[in-house]
């Protein structure tokens, strides 16, 4: 096919202009490219000379940092476990079951999902931990955040359920499986690359988070790294660049490993609301 | 092996009746088919001879047992899906083997087992793919291999050949009347395709509109179709059917409708009842009874022409008379038919069939 | 070979399902029991904190009072509800916040991006992508600190390039605190618009276009004629969502701590400041009502239209 030269030129148009919008969002994210590896690093753009993991060293040096993303990690998984669980048994319940009024918890809790957000419901989040006694400890964090992200994820996994033909179990009941069995050995494997997306999702969220940890928290020894990273700056309140490029660096490449598989694994389609 | 038997079975969801007051028997070692259009009850019936479903009301026994109430999982039976329903996480062993792992047999025996079965089906070889690792015939022959595992009552078929090519799902019908022969298996087999059923069915059920119009063995369906509904859906293509004007004269019924020149046919009782309440009937006639008619020919329907499609042992001619009113012929002939812009067919008055105003078959003479 | 034994008593199916009644609401419980605790119990308990008098420390901690609408009154109080630090200019604040950077900066600017990557050649996409998918994707602390360092005063990427070009340098976190955190949102959250747009335009059948094509159509009118109109209900989704998200962001406070002199105070920070830094919890929780019925609004909204869609 021959294009005419008014397209051609229309098409190289376009990608200048996206190629353009791409450096403009990596513009404030190239900082991060060399700063870590610079010993000597400062706010400004600078090529490290010599590239060196000195940065590197000294973070995993400091115990309260090393800590702080051990934190991080607790609370990511323990939330992510309880989510998952709570939400694949839920959305299989409202997917195979016909419980009555089903449709009415759904809007209910559609509802509720969009109307109590962190930051609106920040007040009774912290009175209702500070009543259960659960204050400064991490089953706080991952409680708040279970029960929080658990709407969402119901319904990515619930839509996700719905599109699964119900002769999988059905075949197995007729050949002799009990509701348990065609549960476990037919629809949990079928199911389970909504259960991974849904516990990648819920991962980047809670390792993410800032707000939460930060008002349900106060001891250093369990502070996540979102608030610890705050912990790099001098008594002046001036950042120490040099750790802090290194520690960010380090704490976001769970999410970037995360992003990578998902995006090799089922090329990072698009699953609905994806953000809390 | 077994029998099955529906008593005044009932399905309704909401305000919507599926499958209304069903009654019948199916006798050990019969293939039954449920033949009709979609949103006939069909599927529905099948599901509830499975368990999938649960009757508003009516019984349902399956060898002399009540199973009404009963779980899928305690009727002993298999069943095909029509979208094979193969666990995509399960190798083919594993696939055809799970009827025999929740029976609780050992891991070797089971596979042993799967292995016999897959290579009568000529899927032996592939026994370490994975499902999405296969072709579609191949996928389908997985699912009856899984069902054919275990010995069961009854085996329940939901339009298994429905997601096949034209080429292969003939294959696998013949597979499938070869394998009832071999088995003598008891079978419920449910279908859209008259074809299908006509091949393989010992008796077919003609469902329409949650009722069963006429259950019959295929020939008897063919031959004296109980209604205009059973006439139109068997038969490729339908059987023509052609509004007349009924009346009695001198002893004799002469019919008459545009276009159309028929002898007087003798009266019976059963024409005399039908007259009496509406002289509206309907004549049918095969494509297959019609052929291009010689002068002087004395039953013949006449029209313009439509079409001329020639299929290389046949022809398809097809007249047009008015109102998409259409009468079309099956010619067997390799020749291409020269026709002229008005056509004669003809027939012979012993290929009649008569339906009251109703729709219901008039008995034949000797019928 | 081996026959199942029917069991002596199976159980009566009265209306089968893959799941009973009763497992399904054994299944339903564990995510029942978390959803109303953490979702449904602080909806209710916000209203109620937000009647009495309480506070994080001192007497009122234990005792709080009820003071009927006293904390209403004070958000609203006509004499200091416009100004700076108060309830009435943090509302507006929020307002505009969320105009211009999600109506007009994501929503266009994720409208653009997913129309230019349908038709830019595959490594191009995936650049540009990977990019805009890594601002919305990173953590927001760092976030924060990225643009924290992009834009300082004297080193930062922002005002070197500048110089570059011959232009001014500026401390735009002081001079231009609004603009900062409204481009700032626009450049974190514009991913979510162009993947939802992205997928709504690989929905529709190529063959449109090319029909378009063979008729002669330009790029923009195919966008104007055939993209545009078809992805409608996609468009109506994103901007009731951004909306409702950029609302409720906490994110700036990183970036500006809500400051200079309350010049980025949105409600979500000035919740946070009247709870956790005044500690005056029945007037934050004042603000979090009035937050979760504009919340409630925009959802009746969303829910209306999403079952308006299942019923056609």
């Amino acid at each position: 096919m021959k294009l005419t030269i008014p397209a051609f030129v229309g098409r190289i148009a376009f990608s200048a202009l996206a190629a353009l919008i791409g450096a403009i969002f990596a513009l404030p994210l190239l900082w991060f490219l060399f700063a870590p590896f610079n010993a000597r690093a400062e706010l400004g753009l600078a090529l490290p000379d010599p590239w060196t993991l000195s940065n590197f060293v000294t973070v995993f040096g400091n115990s309260y940092a090393v800590q702080a993303l051990w934190n991080s990690f607790i609370q990511a998984v323990g939330g992510v476990i309880l989510v998952g669980a709570a939400a694949t048994l839920a959305a299989y319940a409202l997917s195979r079951s016909s419980i009555p009024g089903k449709g009415a918890v759904t809007y209910i809790l559609l509802l509720f999902s969009s109307v109590v957000s962190g930051s609106a419901a920040m007040v009774p989040i912290f009175l209702i931990i500070s009543a259960a006694g659960l204050m400064d400890t991490h089953l706080a964090v991952i409680l708040t955040f279970a029960g929080g992200l658990l709407p969402t994820a119901m319904f990515i996994l619930r839509d996700f359920i719905d599109s699964i033909p119900k002769s999988y179990e059905e075949s197995a009941m007729v050949a002799g499986a009990s509701p348990v069995q065609a549960f476990f050995d037919v629809a949990l494997p079928v199911i389970r690359p909504g259960i991974v997306v849904v516990v990648v999702w819920g991962f980047v969220n809670i390792w993410g988070s800032f707000l939460i940890p930060f008002i349900l928290l106060r001891s250093d020894s369990n502070m996540p790294a979102s608030v610890a990273i705050y912990s790099f700056y001098s008594e002046a309140g001036t950042p120490i660049v040099t750790l802090l490029a290194a520690y960010s660096l380090i704490y976001s490449l769970p999410v970037i490993a995360l992003y990578l598989f998902v995006s090799w694994k089922f090329g990072f389609r698009f699953f609905g609301g994806i953000k809390a | 092996m077994a029998s099955v038997e529906f008593k005044n079975v009932t399905k309704s969801f909401g305000e919507f009746t599926a499958v209304s007051d069903v009654s019948f028997d199916i006798a050990d070692g019969e293939f039954v088919c449920l033949l009709g259009p979609s949103g006939c009850g069909k599927t529905t019936s099948l599901r509830m001879m499975a368990g999938l479903e649960t009757p508003t009301s009516g019984h349902i026994l399956i060898g002399g047992q009540e199973v009404t109430h009963l779980h899928p999982k305690d009727r002993n039976i298999a069943m095909v899906f029509q979208d094979y329903a193969l666990y995509p996480h399960m190798n083919l062993a594993d696939n055809i083997a799970y009827p025999l792992k929740v029976r609780g047999e050992p891991v070797a025996q089971r596979h042993a087992r799967a292995k016999q079965v897959a290579d009568v089906l000529k899927i032996g070889h592939l026994m370490d793919r994975l499902p999405s690792q296969i072709s579609g015939g191949q996928q389908q022959r997985t699912s009856l291999a899984r069902a054919l595992v275990y010995p069961a009552k009854v085996y329940l078929f939901d339009e298994p050949l429905s997601n096949l090519d034209a080429k292969l799902r003939l294959e696998a019908r013949g597979f499938l009347n070869h394998l009832q022969r071999d088995m003598g298996m008891t079978a419920v087999y449910v279908t859209h395709d008259q074809a299908e059923a006509m091949a393989l069915a010992t008796r077919i059920a003609v469902m329409d509109q949650g009722h069963i119009v006429q259950f019959a063995s295929p020939i008897e369906i063919y031959r004296r179709p109980a209604t205009t509904f059973v006439a139109n859906f068997v038969g490729n293509p339908p059987m023509n059917l052609v509004e007349v004007e009924g009346a009695q004269v001198e002893g004799k019924l002469a019919l008459k409708a545009e276009g159309l020149a028929i002898a007087a046919l003798a009266m019976t009782d059963a024409i005399g009842k039908a007259l009496a309440a509406s002289g509206k009937l309907t004549l049918g006639v095969r494509p297959e009874h019609l052929g291009i008619a010689q002068t002087g020919a004395t039953n013949t329907i006449t029209a313009p022409l439509f079409a001329n499609e020639n299929m290389g042992p046949e022809s398809l001619v097809t007249i047009d008379r008015g109102d998409s009113a259409r009468v079309t012929a099956r010619i067997f002939t390799d020749d291409h038919l020269d026709l002229s812009k008005v056509v004669t067919l003809r027939f012979s008055t012993e290929h009649v069939h008569l339906f009251d105003s109703t729709g219901k078959r008039i008995p034949a003479l000797g019928e | 070979m081996t026959t199942e034994p029917i069991e002596a008593k199976p159980k009566k199916v009265r209306n089968f399902a893959l799941l009973s009644n009763r497992a399904g609401a054994a299944f339903l419980t564990p995510a029942g029991l978390l959803v109303s605790v953490f979702v449904i119990v602080p909806f209710f308990w916000v209203i109620f904190v937000s009647f009495t008098n309480r506070t994080l420390l001192g007497r009122t901690a234990l005792n709080p009072e009820f003071v009927g609408l006293a904390n209403y009154l004070s958000l609203f109080d006509p004499a200091t509800f416009f100004q700076r630090g108060q309830f009435g200019f943090s509302l507006i604040l929020t307002t505009q916040f969320v105009l211009a950077s999600a109506l007009l900066g994501q929503a266009l600017l994720g409208l653009l991006l997913a129309w230019l990557i349908q038709t830019v050649p595959p490594w191009v996409k995936r650049i540009t992508e990977t990019f805009v998918i890594a601002a919305w994707i990173l953590p927001e602390v760092v976030i924060g600190f990225a643009w924290f360092a992009f834009l300082d005063r004297d080193q930062g990427t922002l005002n070197m390039l500048l110089e570059g070009f011959g232009l001014p340098k500026g401390d735009f976190l002081l001079q231009q605190p609004f603009w900062v955190i409204v481009v700032f949102n626009t450049w974190r959250g514009a991913a979510f618009s162009m993947m939802l747009f992205n997928s709504a335009f690989s929905s529709i059948p190529p063959s449109y276009f090319q029909a378009a094509d063979v008729a002669g159509a330009s790029s923009w009118q195919k966008f104007r004629d055939i993209g545009l109109p078809l992805i409608r209900g996609h468009i109506v989704t994103d901007l009731i969502l951004i909306t409702m998200w950029t609302f409720n962001t906490f994110t700036p406070f990183l970036l500006t701590n809500g400051g200079p002199s309350y010049r980025t105070e949105l409600v979500s920070i000035y919740n946070y400041r009247v709870a956790f830094q005044d500690f005056q919890f029945g007037k934050g929780a004042a603000v979090g009502v009035i937050m979760m019925l504009i919340n409630l609004a925009f959802a009746l909204v969303y829910l209306s239209i999403g079952r308006k869609k299942k019923v056609r």
